[in-house]
């Protein structure tokens, strides 16, 4: 396990850090399934309002449009933020990460807001089958970037204090993965949850 | 909830006994560990483990006492139908029986000692030197453990889930399911839930990336191909039913609309949810048994696997349709002929692929010098009583004919004879044959055959006949039936299997001890002149399990080596690099039974506090650093010299 292949960049370069870039691959398969089943069961009930609200009444796409933004650019900067990784610039991968765990909060504070508003307007999680189905994916999606930011900000405590090595490199490495993840899971959101509820 | 609610189920004699037995059986262990001053070893050496050996003996134990906890049900449940109008239990009991009774077999038996022999044997066969992720293993156990603890407590706090294992709503919602017996359901699922998705991540990148020198996947074991399966299904199914008990939560203790009967909900979505994740179930915990039953045909033959790349290939088709056939479940619920034909035919496809393997096994055998060994016994018992499940299985995949004996006991009976010849005769081959090599002494042949003979010959005298009564109409569920019905009979003689069972199952227990005491203590690593990879290490197998890692060529690598006279694991030895035991799974699991418990009765405050808890202890594993720790030459030297037998 202490054997450093230096052929490879920083967080394969372990058997170890090997074995958990492919774990986490894996675990990954399990919450596109995850994610799958929340989408089908919103599928399912998309039309099942009882007396509440439809999509089309609730629906704003300017927050959304914000919190796709948000998102799209995060996902951009960790990209860099591995990129720069594998230069060995610790200080400009640092910076990548802060400026994606920030983007990722502005998208949670803007989704808050937007659940506030339909808790407002009578629209809560209880109101009908329609609404329990899409605060479920919703809030599924926003409970992975809340504990995304705190997964982030413990690595880059880790990184800030120990430095790069085998172990951290492959933390943050894996953590981007998860955040393109998520960005992923957005983008169908978006397209089949937002756009096809306004259109 | 007051105190007087929560201790409600103690109104009922039984229960009380039962905590009272408890409460006395934990009070002796408590105080057996502190007199023997053995806490600290149990600590050091079990409970904080992460060696794949021992949590895979941990899986095993708790699941021979889950056994336990499930015969005692059919016990009780058979005994309450053994005559008509029998006052024994009341319908409310029955119900909670038939519930834990089904539970507690598929998900705290079936399943974790099948995970429990995967634990044991896997690393071993394909010549690793433990899983990928040692901690994360020893996590998946924990909460396996914590889940059953849960709904093993719900009997006695709270009251235990009524509305059948697979709790179909609207029965299990709070309207007809109040109190919170199926919150108990939802939580217990959910966190051994959560560690049985961990392990088929965990067995998936073991299997796909710890493989010794030379062993391409087709070269791995049986037994090893049917756990990567196995593990590929666990991933996929899983999470469909952590959404499934997620939303069962949110419509109990939320409020939530999913499966209401108002506001759009939908009852149907649940069903579906459920046999989803449940169909695939059923595979998970046979196709381990399948590849157990490969390995010790060819092992007691003395003859390779008839037909290797066929069952694998059969392995893969069904697993890809066990995901296709979930709607055979619930014919009768309303769906059009065009729904009901297809998913028909799917499920009978599965009978093509199973045949396969039946052929297979059948022509490992023909011309092998077969010696009747227990595991032996057991998977040559298998053969003829699953085939008799599969045509039972077909008979109920017609859905025209299923419309005539859908829940009847029919279906009980053909499904306990697939799953007691496919699952539990599988895993008891597999403990008798793996035994020596996890502890060094084999178990006693004579009181293992007696076990296995009371248990096939009980099996069938207790559900035979249930075929005859469920095709005279007799349902399944239902607590009581009057005289006229002429059930009686049958009935009796049904109960009168299921205690030869129960004397079987004691007897197994009763060979641990005996064996323990009088069984010679074994050298040579390969007790039956078997063939696989774990046969070559020492046993019991040292913490490192291979002092050095073979080099494989061909299937049964080890097999070959013997015959020719080489010897695989010769070689120079080099400091091996282990992990370190840790508690934090222990105590992170512990957090998070206290988490779910409160979350069972909405004590949202302690909710919270533990949940945060759970949190904490995240962190504090991402910050630590642990760097394990080196054996050196010369101890690896010793220990393999007194596994030996040399001085
Ligand atoms: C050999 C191929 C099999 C076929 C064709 C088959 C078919 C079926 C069908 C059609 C039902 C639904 C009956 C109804 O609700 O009326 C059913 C139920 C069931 N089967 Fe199978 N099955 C097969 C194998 C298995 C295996 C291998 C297991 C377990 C290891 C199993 C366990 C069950 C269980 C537990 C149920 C009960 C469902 C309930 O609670 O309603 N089956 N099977
Ligand atoms: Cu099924």
């Amino acid at each position: 396990m202490s054997k450093v292949n230096k052929s490879l960049p920083l967080e394969y370069s372990t058997e170890e850090n090997d074995l958990k870039i492919f774990g986490f691959w894996v675990f990954l398969g399990a919450e596109i399934i995850l994610f799958a089943t929340l989408f089908s069961v919103y599928f399912t009930l998309v039309d099942r309002t009882g007396s509440g609200p439809i999509g089309k009444e609730l629906f704003e796409l300017p927050p959304v449009l914000v919190e796709t933004f948000a998102l799209l650019t995060s996902s951009f900067l960790i990209g860099l933020g591995v990129h720069a990784m594998r230069l060995g610039r610790t200080k400009a991968m640092m910076v990548f990460y802060i400026l994606t765990l920030l983007l990722g909060a502005v998208f949670l504070g803007v989704e808050i807001n937007e659940f506030l508003t339909y808790i407002h307007d009578g629209a809560t999680i209880q109101t009908s089958a329609f609404l329990s189905s899409l605060m479920t994916l919703l809030g599924t999606h926003g409970a992975h970037v809340t504990f995304g930011l705190l997964w982030g900000s413990s690595i880059l405590i880790q990184v800030k204090k120990r430095g790069l090595n085998a172990k951290t490199a492959n933390k943050a490495f894996i953590f981007s993965l998860y955040w393109h993840f998520l960005d992923v899971v957005w983008i169908f959101i978006f397209s089949f949850v937002y756009l096809k509820g306004v259109l | 909830m007051s105190m007087d609610e929560l201790f409600a189920p103690m109104k009922e004699p039984m229960i009380l006994g039962a905590a009272i037995s408890i409460v006395v059986g934990a009070v002796a262990i408590v105080a057996g560990l502190t007199y023997f001053k053995k806490w600290g070893w149990l600590y050091k050496n079990w409970l904080t483990t992460v060696d794949h050996k021992k949590i895979g003996v941990m899986y095993i134990l708790v699941a021979l006492v889950m056994l336990f906890r499930g015969g005692i049900d059919a016990l009780l449940m058979r005994a309450q139908t053994a005559v008509p109008e029998n006052g024994l239990l009341n319908a409310e009991h029955y119900n909670e029986i038939f519930t834990t009774h089904g539970l507690i077999m598929i998900i705290f038996m079936a399943m974790p000692f099948i995970i429990g022999l995967m634990n044991v044997v896997v690393p071993l066969q394909i010549g690793a030197r433990d899983v990928a992720f040692p901690r994360l293993n020893a996590l998946s156990f924990w909460l396996f453990a914590v889940g059953a603890g849960l709904l093993n407590i719900s009997f006695i706090i709270g009251g235990s889930p009524n509305a059948g294992w697979s709790a179909y709503f609207p029965l299990a919602s709070t309207e007809f399911s109040p109190g919170v017996g199926n919150n108990y359901y939802a939580w217990s699922l959910q966190i051994s839930g959560l560690g049985t998705l961990m392990t088929g991540i965990n067995f998936i990148t073991t299997i796909m990336k710890m493989r010794a020198p030379g062993m391409k996947l087709m070269k791995m074991p049986m037994f090893t191909w049917s756990a990567l399966i196995t593990n590929v299904i666990i991933t996929f199914a899983f999470p469909v039913l952590t959404v499934a008990l997620a939303m069962m939560t949110l419509d109990r203790q939320f409020g939530t609309k999913f499966f209401a009967m108002q506001d759009g909900g939908m009852d149907m979505l649940w069903a579906n949810l459920f046999w989803v994740w449940g169909h695939p179930e059923v595979y998970i915990v046979i196709l381990p048994a399948f590849g157990i039953f490969s390995e010790v045909i060819s092992t007691f033959s003395r003859k390779n696997l008839f037909g290797y790349k066929s069952m694998v290939m059969s392995m893969v088709v069904i697993s890809l349709l066990s995901f296709m056939v979930w709607v055979h479940h619930f014919y009768t619920m309303g769906h059009g002929v065009m729904v009901n034909g297809i998913f028909s035919i799917t499920t009978m496809l599965i009978a093509v692929p199973t045949g396969v393997k039946i052929f297979n096994w059948l022509l490992t055998m023909r011309h092998g010098k077969i010696t009747f060994t227990t595991p032996m016994l057991w998977a040559l018992a298998f053969v003829p009583i699953f085939t008799i499940g599969g045509v039972t299985g077909v008979m109920l995949a017609m859905a025209s004919a299923d419309y005539q004996y859908h829940n009847t006991l029919f279906l009980v009976a053909h499904f306990h004879y697939v799953l007691i010849p496919g699952t539990v005769f599988g895993v008891l081959a597999g403990y008798h044959f793996w035994w020596p090599k996890i502890f060094g002494f084999r178990l006693n042949e004579k009181l293992g055959k007696s076990a296995f003979w009371f248990i096939v010959v009980g099996f069938n005298v207790a559900f035979f006949p249930l075929f005859i009564l469920g095709l005279d109409g007799y349902a399944r569920r239902m607590y009581t039936y009057s005289a006229d019905t002429g059930y009686g009979p049958l009935s009796m003689v049904s109960f009168i299997g299921a205690l030869a069972m129960a004397v079987g199952f004691a007897l197994i227990c009763y060979n641990i001890y005996y064996s323990f005491r009088h069984s010679p203590r074994e050298t040579t690593g390969d007790p039956w002149d078997a063939r696989s990879l774990e046969w070559a290490t020492q046993s019991p197998v040292p913490e490192y399990n291979f002092a050095i890692v073979p080099k494989i060529n061909q299937l049964d690598e080890f097999w070959y080596a013997k015959k020719e006279g080489r010897d695989i694991t010769a070689g120079k030895y080099e400091r091996i690099h282990m992990p370190n035991n840790s508690g934090a799974p222990l105590w992170m699991s512990g957090v998070m039974f206290l988490f779910s418990l409160f979350f069972v009765f909405s004590e949202w405050t302690l909710v919270i506090v533990f949940a945060i808890a759970t949190l904490g202890f995240m962190a504090y594993r991402s910050f630590e650093n642990d760097e394990g720790h080196y054996i050196e030459v010369a101890e690896i030297e010793a220990t393999e010299r007194r596994l030996r037998g040399e001085k």
